[in-house]
């Protein structure tokens, strides 16, 4: 039997918290689960620092992959038989959607920015590179890998398969959802996706949505509104990636001075600061080898990384107030000559976070040709784009919030000499 | 600090108006493949290379009054006008941003369709194949809008133009 069909003598099942059982049949989907690349995933978490926040939020990029390829074997299993649908995209399309998060790296969203790096790029990289995985997708096929990773960056040809994992309604941000919603402990998140399953028909192009079904897609885009404001871009979570971005800022400018002797030198960051990271590199990187080193780095002789890596991991982290660029820029640039006159380095210890920092796909419909948006699919047959049959939706993807928060490391204010002139000229600003 | 706004601000002053949101999504990607320093991350959309971060950015700079967006119907369709504010340009020459010369580039532009900057983004994005490659990559996932050979060679042209 080709490689490709072959299916386990019984089949596997994960326990998972979330959808109860995740089922494998498959030989490839059991042996791709079991390579390094794969099982390096259980070492990076799915929410980055929000643990900081929603001590619950401790589950991994693992847990979320197997999510998500469930949701889509259970999809393909809906769509069997269905018009547009293809049976023989069906491995590819539990690959794609088990590989999607491959390339992730510790707290991806502040290393991606520090180091100009995009984890979509390592996800290509690892499936199309000298790795396990790759060794069991040209198994399947020579151009199995090329497809895979095709799906993955959504340059696909039949772009049914790619709209599964990646759309404004796809496998990825229902698991994502639910188990995010599941881990932190809120009660935003949930939706009824056994309903959305029920309702989804497969088109040329995409997925589309029963139009019976739209109180049901209604609930989801509310929760990712609600998951949006209320869990990722939570002001404590963003406060901890400011400390975690300047502690990599930090270590990248003492290393690139050449000048200060490490106690624990970098090796595994070398190469991120030195913009040379093979793939080699990015995978040793996980992050129990980042949080080794921020331990280490607690005992530096340099004062600002000891401190910012003491702050991180005893979780000591900046305070906030909202902050209006429109209407404060000029007391930003104040505060930023008072943060100096007063020894505290604005550079390490005053940042201003915007909403635009963690963009948030908002609904969008599709004005302008911007993004694909969702479509019923009314009983006539013709297709309406969500928000102009849902007054819910439509509500929610008009004016959109933005917000601006400014972060500092309020102790140090409050260490200054009582009666000082800058002291108070600082709280003036805050205040004002 | 706010540095990739103020870099986005310089982009509309020097471009004077922007109208159409997919035609922005575009040039600032353009922008950014002849190495203009945009910070707005891109990945690829059903329509081509698309940057949520840039949408959302955009988003934040009409909330603060220092870009107006003004939506306009257009021959059954809306499409979006974007000029900077008074406001937006002094928050620029207050912030200390200094960006590069982008006006022949935008003016490059400016010449050209919606539909063209399409293709040249898309083609842009596929820019670690080899010519070929990339026809084939843009015909495949841009199949319904039938680019043609002579299509294909002005972009090229344009492509090079571009990055001289």
């Amino acid at each position: 039997m080709a490689y490709r069909d072959e299916k386990l003598n019984e089949e596997k099942v994960f326990k998972d918290p979330v959808h109860r059982y995740i089922h494998v049949r498959d030989r490839v989907i059991w042996d791709l689960i079991g390579t390094p690349e794969f099982q390096r995933l259980r070492r990076i978490k799915q929410l980055g620092t929000t643990y900081l926040t929603f001590h619950g939020a401790e589950h991994s990029r693992f847990n979320h992959s197997l999510g998500v390829y469930e949701i889509v074997r259970r999809i393909i299993e809906n769509f069997r038989d269905q018009p547009f649908w293809d049976d023989d995209e069906r491995l590819l399309c539990l690959c794609a959607s088990l590989l999607h998060d491959l390339g992730h790296g510790p707290f991806s969203h502040s290393f991606e920015k520090v180091f100009d790096l995009d984890h979509e790029d390592y996800t290509r990289a690892i499936i199309l590179g000298d790795t396990k995985v790759n060794e069991i997708l040209r198994r399947v096929d020579e151009n199995f890998p090329q497809d895979v990773a095709d799906v993955i960056h959504k340059t696909y040809s039949n772009k049914l398969v790619v709209s599964l994992i990646s759309s404004q309604i796809d496998a990825d941000r229902m698991d994502y959802l639910q188990r995010d919603a599941y881990f932190t402990g809120v009660s935003y998140g949930h939706f009824d996706m056994e309903r959305i399953l029920r309702v989804m028909r497969p088109m040329e192009d995409q997925m589309v949505i029963k139009e019976s079904g739209m109180h049901a897609v209604e609930d989801y885009i509310m929760s990712r509104y609600q998951m949006y404001w209320q869990v990722y871009f939570h002001p404590v979570t963003r406060s901890a990636e400011v400390i975690l971005s300047k502690i990599l800022h930090r270590a990248k400018e003492l290393y690139l001075a050449n000048e200060y002797e490490f106690k624990l030198k970098p090796m595994h960051f070398e190469s991120f600061f030195l913009k040379e990271v093979s793939l080699e590199d990015y995978l040793k990187l996980d992050e129990n080898v980042v949080f080794y080193y921020f331990h280490i780095w607690k005992e530096e002789e340099d004062a600002i990384l000891s401190d910012l890596c003491r702050r991180f991991v005893d979780r000591d982290l900046f305070k906030y107030v909202e902050f209006d660029p429109g209407n404060q820029y000029r007391e930003l640039m104040d505060l930023k000559e008072c943060f100096t006159e007063a020894g505290v380095d604005p550079t390490y210890y005053l940042e201003v976070d915007s909403s635009s920092d963690l963009p948030y796909d908002f609904y969008r419909p599709g004005e302008e040709e911007e993004r694909l948006p969702i479509h019923l699919q009314l009983p006539t047959g013709e297709l309406k784009e969500l928000s102009r049959q849902s007054d819910i939706v439509e509500s929610i993807s008009g004016k959109k919030r933005t917000d601006h928060k400014l972060y500092f490391a309020k102790d140090l204010i409050e260490q200054l000499p009582e009666e000082s002139d800058i002291k108070k000229r600082i709280y003036e600003i805050l205040k004002g | 600090m706010l540095e990739d706004h103020a870099r986005l601000m310089a982009f509309f002053e020097q471009a004077q108006e922007v109208v159409g949101r997919k035609r922005l999504q575009k040039m600032v990607y353009i922008l950014k493949k002849c190495g203009f320093d945009f910070s707005e991350r891109y990945s690829f959309h059903f329509y081509g290379p698309y940057s949520e971060e840039l949408s959302t950015r955009i988003e934040e700079l009409c909330n603060l009054g220092f870009l107006d967006e003004a939506k306009e119907k257009e021959k059954g369709y809306y499409q979006y006008r974007y000029h900077l504010t008074d406001r937006g340009a002094g928050f620029l020459s207050e912030s200390g941003v200094t960006t590069p010369n982008m006006d022949s580039v935008i003016q490059k532009m400016d010449e050209q369709s919606s539909k063209f900057l399409e293709l040249v983004s898309t083609m842009l994005y596929f820019d670690n194949f080899s010519k070929e490659e990339i026809e084939d990559k843009v015909r495949t996932v841009k199949s319904q809008q039938n680019y043609t050979e002579a299509d294909f060679e002005e972009a090229w042209r344009f492509i090079s133009d571009m990055k001289h």
